[in-house]
Formats: C-alpha cells, sequence, structure tokens
C-alpha cells in the first residue's frame, strides 16, 4: 500500500467510528423511542428546521440563526482577538523582562488559577447584561493562557540565538521581529489552543446565566421547556462549532510553524 | 548571606514585591474611586471578606463538598480513564480511528451539557459528577494513549532479547516509561474536575448539592458580591492547592522522571 | 588590526569566583589567521566572547581596527558559532538566515537578497537558497553560518571552535574553505580550537593557551608554503615539527597541572 492509499484509508477510517457511532445510534433510538435520545435523524432535522432552513440570499440562515448563533460566534471572536492583542505583546514584553516576569509571576499564576466561570457574576455587575459583559468576560478570561505560554515562550528563547542576534548588531526593532517574535510562536499557539477552547465555555456560561440571546441561551431555554431534540441540536451544533473552530486554528498553526515542526525532527 | 543565597532568594523576593505592589494599587484605586465601590469592592474587603469564611459553617461545609466531590470524580476518571487509554493504546490504528470522535467530543463545553444531563440524570451529585468525568476524561485518555506511543522502542527491544515476555514488557517498560505522562494528565484531569465541578454549582444552585458552586450561587442570588468574590478567591487558592498536593504526590510515586516533567508540561 | 592587551575576565563573584583568563595579551594582523588552541577549560571562548564585545572583561583593552571594545559589539565583526543549529534561525530560509546580518545597511531588499546569493555561492551552496537549515546536512549548516559571517564584509571574523561539531571529513573541507576565503577577501581571521592539526594547518600564526586560569604559552608562527592542501602540507617535516610542538606544549603544561 503506497503512502496515498494508506493516507486515505487512514482518513476514511477516522469518519468511519464517527459514522458507525451515529448509525448505531440512530438504530438503538429508532428502536427504544427514548425522550431523552432522539435518534440523529430527528437532531439533524430540527436543526434544519432551526436554523439552515432560511432564504437563499442569508446563507439559508433563518432568524434565529442570525439572531443567535453569528451574535455567540461574534462575542466569541471578539472576546478572543481582545485577548490576544492584550495578552501577545503584554506576554512577550513581561517574558523578555526577568526582573519584571519575576515581579508579576506568582500574580499570573495565582490569576490563571481563579476560575472564571466563578466570576461570571462579577462580570455581570459590573457591565450589566448584554454583549459588552459577555465579550469582557471571554476577554479576561481567554487572556491568562495567552499570557501565561507567550511570557514563557519569550523567556526561554534560545540564548544563542539571541547572542547571534547581538554580534550581528540587529536593531532592537529587528531583534523583536525576527527573532523574539518568531521564536515565542510555538508557546503562543499552545496557549492560543487552550483559550479557544475557554472561549467556549465562557460563551456558554455567560449564556447561560446572563443573556437574551446566543447559544447558551437557546440551550438554556430549550431545556426550560423540555424540548430534548432542541437541546441536542444545540449540543451537536457547539461541536460542529467547536471543531470547526479548532480545525482552522490548527490549519493556521500547521502553516505558521511549519518550521517549527521539521526542525523539531532534526533534534529529537 | 552567600552570592549563591542572595541568588536563590531574589525570585522570592521579587514576587512578594509584586503582589504587594499590585495589592497596594488595587486598594489605591478603590479608595480614590477609579474603580467604582458600589461595581467592584476594594480588595482588602474582599481579602478581609475571605479570611471571614474561614470561619463561616455553611462555606467550610462547602469547600468540604467541593474537594469530595473532585475526589470521587477524578477517581472514577481515573480508573475508567487510565485502563480504558492503556487498551486503546495498545491497538495499533485506534488513535487516527477515534479522532473524529473526539474531536467532535472535546470542544463541547461541559457546562452546555448540564440542562441535558440535569434531565436525563436528575440533579445532585451524580449529574455533578456525570459532567465531572465527561470533562476531565480526555487529558487522561489521551496522556495514557501518548504515553505508550512514546515508549523507546529499543528498551522493549531490550527486554525482549534477554527472554521476556510480552505481558512482562508492559509491566516492566512501558507502564513506567507511560507512567509521568498518565501522571500530568491526571494533574490536568484535575483542575478540569475542579472547575466543572465548581461551574456547576454555580449555574445549578443549590438542588445541585452543597460546593463552593452552590455558595457562590447562593451569594450571587442574595446580590452579595463580597462572598462571590471571596469564595472565588478560595477556589482559586484550593485549585493550587490541589495540583500542588498531586505534584507531591508525583514526585514521590516517580521520583526519577525530572527530565520527563520538563518535556510534558512544555506540551502542555 | 586586532589587539589585544593584558585580558582578565572573572566569572561570578564572592565564594563562586572563577578566574577564566588571565593577563591575556595578542594581536593579528590584516589579513591574519591566526589560531587560538588549548584544552577545554583554558578560557579560548571566553576570549574570543570579549573580543567579539559580548562579554566586558574584568581588566584589559581590546582594539578592532583602531575602535575599542569593551561589551558592545564593534562594527565590521562577524561570528561564526560551533553550534549551527542553534544558532542559524530555523524560521528562516537560508538565503534570509544569511542576508540577516545585511538589514543592518540600508540596501534595499533585491541587494540584500543578490548580496546574501553571492556569498551561498562563496561557500559553495548557491542552490540551497530556499531551502531551510535543518533541512541540510551539518556541514552545509556550518557553512551557511559562515557565508552569513561573510555576507557583511567582516573585517575580523572569529570562529569559535567552528567545526567541533562536524566530522573529520566535512572538517577538511571547512578549513579549507575558510582559508580560501581568507585568501580571496583578506578578512582577518581569528580561529579557536581545540584541534592541534587544524590549528597549525590554517593558522598563519599559532596561539597556544594553557589550562585554567587560561594564559598565553607561546604564540608560533607558521610558514608553509602556498596553497595549503590537507595532504601535502600535512606531510611536510616542518607540519610535524610544529605540532609537535604545540602538543608538547600543551601536554607539558597538562602535565605541570596534575603533578
Amino acid at each position: 500500500m503506497n503512502l496515498a492509499t494508506a493516507k486515505t484509508t487512514r482518513w476514511l477510517g477516522r469518519w468511519l467510528v464517527l459514522a458507525a457511532g451515529t448509525l448505531a445510534w440512530q438504530v438503538w433510538a429508532d428502536w427504544r423511542h427514548s425522550a431523552f435520545f432522539p435518534p440523529p435523524s430527528a437532531i439533524g432535522a430540527q436543526m434544519y428546521h432551526l436554523w439552515f432552513s432560511g432564504p437563499a440570499s442569508y446563507l439559508s440562515l433563518t432568524p434565529s440563526a442570525t439572531g443567535n448563533i453569528l451574535p455567540s460566534l461574534a462575542r466569541v471572536a471578539a472576546g478572543l482577538g481582545i485577548a490576544v492583542a492584550v495578552g501577545a505583546p503584554l506576554g512577550i514584553a513581561i517574558g523578555r523582562s526577568a526582573a519584571v516576569s519575576g515581579y508579576l509571576d506568582p500574580l499570573l499564576h495565582f490569576g490563571r488559577s481563579i476560575p472564571a466561570v466563578a466570576l461570571v457574576t462579577v462580570f455581570i455587575v459590573l457591565f450589566k447584561l448584554g454583549d459588552q459583559m459577555e465579550v469582557a468576560y471571554i476577554a479576561f478570561g481567554t487572556i491568562w493562557p495567552i499570557l501565561v505560554n507567550t511570557i514563557d515562550g519569550a523567556r526561554t528563547v534560545d540564548p544563542l540565538q539571541v547572542e547571534t542576534a547581538r554580534v550581528f548588531r540587529l536593531s532592537a526593532g529587528q531583534r523583536l521581529t525576527k527573532l523574539i517574535v518568531p521564536a515565542t510562536m510555538p508557546k503562543f499557539f499552545a496557549g492560543l489552543r487552550i483559550s479557544l477552547s475557554l472561549s467556549l465555555v465562557l460563551m456558554v456560561v455567560a449564556e447561560l446565566t446572563g443573556s437574551t440571546d446566543g447559544i447558551g441561551y437557546l440551550i438554556n431555554n430549550a431545556s426550560n421547556s423540555y424540548e430534548m431534540t432542541e437541546v441536542w441540536a444545540g449540543i451537536v451544533l457547539l461541536g460542529i462549532l467547536g471543531y470547526g473552530l479548532n480545525a482552522a486554528l490548527l490549519g493556521v498553526e500547521h502553516h505558521v510553524l511549519a518550521w517549527h515542526r521539521g526542525a523539531r525532527r532534526l533534534t529529537n | 548571606m552567600t552570592e549563591y543565597h542572595r541568588a536563590r532568594a531574589l525570585p522570592w523576593v521579587r514576587g512578594l514585591i509584586g503582589v504587594a505592589a499590585f495589592l497596594l494599587i488595587a486598594e489605591v484605586l478603590s479608595v480614590t474611586g477609579v474603580i467604582n465601590r458600589s461595581a467592584l469592592p476594594p480588595i482588602s474587603t474582599v481579602l478581609g471578606q475571605a479570611v471571614l469564611l474561614l470561619g463561616n459553617a455553611q462555606f467550610l461545609g462547602d469547600l468540604a463538598a467541593t474537594v469530595e466531590a473532585w475526589m470521587a470524580g477524578l477517581a472514577i476518571t481515573v480508573a475508567v480513564g487510565v485502563p480504558a487509554g492503556l487498551v486503546l493504546g495498545s491497538v495499533p490504528g485506534v488513535r487516527s480511528a477515534t479522532r473524529a470522535v473526539v474531536e467532535f467530543l472535546r470542544p463541547i463545553p461541559p457546562v452546555a451539557l448540564i440542562p441535558l444531563v440535569a434531565l436525563v440524570v436528575g440533579p445532585g451529585l451524580r449529574m455533578n459528577l456525570t459532567l465531572v468525568v465527561y470533562a476531565a476524561i480526555w487529558p487522561v485518555l489521551f496522556n495514557t494513549i501518548y504515553g505508550l506511543d512514546d515508549v523507546d522502542p529499543v528498551a522493549k527491544d531490550t527486554l525482549r532479547a534477554f527472554g521476556f515476555g510480552r505481558s512482562d514488557v508492559i509491566r516492566r517498560v512501558c507502564l513506567p516509561a507511560a507512567a509521568p505522562f498518565i501522571a500530568t494528565g491526571i494533574r490536568v484531569a484535575s483542575s478540569i474536575a475542579l472547575i466543572v465541578s465548581i461551574a456547576t454549582g454555580i449555574l445549578t444552585g443549590r438542588i445541585d448539592g452543597n460546593g463552593i458552586g452552590a455558595f457562590i450561587s447562593d451569594a450571587n442570588t442574595a446580590g452579595s458580591i463580597n462572598p462571590a468574590l471571596a469564595a472565588a478567591l478560595w477556589a482559586g487558592i484550593l485549585g493550587l492547592a490541589l495540583n500542588a498536593l498531586l505534584l507531591w504526590a508525583e514526585r514521590r510515586v516517580l521520583p526519577w522522571h525530572h527530565a520527563y516533567l520538563e518535556e510534558s508540561e512544555a506540551a502542555q | 588590526m586586532l589587539e589585544v592587551t593584558d585580558l582578565t575576565h572573572v566569572y561570578g563573584r564572592g565564594s563562586g569566583r572563577h578566574l577564566a583568563v588571565d593577563g591575556i595579551s595578542l594581536q593579528a594582523d590584516q589579513g591574519e589567521l591566526v589560531s587560538i588552541v588549548g584544552p577545554s577549560g583554558c578560557g579560548k571562548s571566553t576570549v574570543l566572547r570579549c573580543i567579539a564585545g559580548l562579554l566586558p572583561p574584568a581588566r584589559g583593552t581590546i582594539t578592532v581596527n583602531g575602535t575599542a571594545v569593551h561589551g558592545t559589539v564593534p562594527d565590521g565583526l562577524a561570528v561564526v558559532f560551533q553550534d549551527y543549529s542553534r544558532s542559524l534561525y530555523p524560521w528562516l530560509s537560508v538565503r534570509d538566515n544569511v542576508a540577516l546580518p545585511l538589514r543592518r545597511t540600508r540596501r534595499g531588499r533585491a541587494q540584500r537578497r543578490g548580496d546574501a546569493q553571492q556569498a551561498l555561492a562563496a561557500v559553495g551552496l548557491d542552490d540551497t537558497a530556499h531551502r531551510y537549515p535543518w533541512q541540510l546536512s551539518g556541514g552545509m549548516q556550518q557553512r551557511v553560518a559562515i557565508a552569513r559571517a561573510i555576507a557583511c564584509d567582516p573585517v575580523l571574523l572569529l570562529m569559535d571552535e567552528p567545526f567541533g561539531s562536524v566530522d573529520a571529513q566535512t572538517r577538511e573541507d571547512l578549513e579549507d574553505l575558510v582559508l580560501r576565503l581568507r585568501r580571496d577577501r583578506g578578512i582577518t581571521i581569528l580561529l579557536v580550537t581545540h584541534d592541534i592539526d587544524e590549528s597549525v594547518y590554517t593558522g598563519d600564526r599559532v596561539i597556544v593557551l594553557t589550562g585554567a586560569p587560561g594564559r598565553v604559552r607561546a604564540d608560533l608562527a607558521v610558514q608553509f608554503p602556498e596553497p595549503r592542501d590537507q595532504i601535502t602540507t600535512k606531510e611536510l617535516p616542518a607540519f610535524v615539527q610544529l605540532r609537535t610542538e604545540v602538543s608538547r606544549l600543551i601536554r607539558g603544561q597538562q602535565a605541570t597541572a596534575d603533578r
């Protein structure tokens, strides 16, 4: 079996288990008619009906979709965007200064371990219910992994690489763009991956407690009305979105850090 | 004090200065009104409240309940996750086959499942544990599989060349080699377990049972932000303490794996 | 063009003090290749780093082309480190790595690329410009490092045990490369090595350093017919004599230390 067929087989195999599992669920649900575990066909139909049966001009999205899914995603994007925009430069600045990171280490360590979920009401009080609150909440929660990991990455730039930059008399700006930032990228992305999953969690938490729209709100609503299929629809949607976002991030990382994989293979 | 002692003490001193400076600045900002006192109480109040909570019987009971739930959840997670990981890890191709399923399930925030699990399993400790195990099992499962993957084939071959059978190889080479990874997975699972347990408590309130989450939920309903913040503070400290506890246990059981520790920490 | 007087350096403070280098004086004329040889721990790398301006010495003066050097990197200097895999930047292509020091100059991007390509051609790697350092063999990576060093036309090239991490075959090729570059470009080169053969083969002068703390044991002139060749030069009685002399100096010093 050559390399191409091997890769395709593996790719098919990955989806095979998922497909088999879904099929098994379908069969079981049709047989048992459980109220709590509707068949995947019903869930799929409900998802289509709720969100994807809209007019073509809106990409087939229904008002429920545009009114709930899009705002949720937008808030996640905004929150994460703020976290990256603040956390990455700050992380590099702190990481490059042994003194500053010495002063801030215990604070960051502690700040990171306070569960953000415990602070959701604080944010509601501070910002009142609404978009602002959710974005701020997500930004606050997701900045920690990015910050801590970026600091670590900036701190552990190979000293020989720094000496090389000194010897060839690169300016501070060149050192930053050609050395520090690329060298910090791997650990930054590790932090970003954690923050991405965390952002979805915080989005749901914020919407379960203090929101009038959003995916979390939909799930909660459906649960209160005992609409099991809708609850499942929301959960499946979260899974798909999470999968898609993670895959997108991995794709970006794959491209940006291609050199890292190559170099590490040599040293391992 | 010698140069050596001075160098060792420096990070501690810097850290303490950092914490002190932060507390001072936060207090000043609050007192001068830069931070709205009605929205966010001054840090001295929060710290004072935190100390007061230690004398609060309800809180102490909740603290104990959370630790109990954490222990139970982590125990179940390890009891299910490690053997499952060992079995799956020894079967070639399992990793790639189950990738799709895992990539869909992982991103679903456990808190999003609260409505579903509450309806299926009923509120209370059972729901809490279900969610905890669901959320915490992934790192244990993965690190076990990854740990087995990483066993040095030369080590295995060496043992086989001396006439040891397959079970011996697993016992004497694979498990000890995989142990550090499994240990790291358990530590990650531990923090997830704590956070999910508390989050569930916050979102479902006291019907879910006792715990720090329930305490915070009560404080939220009563509108008293001080105890909520103080409890969140204690949640952070609890997380650090439990992590330190596991680290200590890890060092006792696996004293030889410091080098591995650096590698797997970097991978987190 | 390089003048070092009474170079002394101490690491650490208090009870952990360690005198690495004690009163070293040496000089190099324009276009000379001076090799510094000595056992491990004799402070060879410390000397190099002080001259490079990476380390301010505790005592002594260093002058490069008339400029005093004390903890700041002087103009017209280039360094080749031993550990090429860590000194080349893995996120830059070979050509971008070589062009890196050229960013300091105000030349345009196209011109910088051209200069980099020329430097790569000078070391025999003109067809690897688009690859990444970690895709190349050890010897080729060190060539890239050398190309990077000569790309900005330095007046002084410092090499810190540059061939310690490559195999013997490659080492000989790289030694000849350095000799050729020196001949073609007239750069002054300071080559630090622990390999006695290498120091005698490449150097116009060989400076022998003793063990810790590092002191100059001898400063020997080398006279071989040019161009040097790995086989014929190493057969010469003058070569054998000189390398034996150096060996004795180093061992003799060690024997004294053991006693």
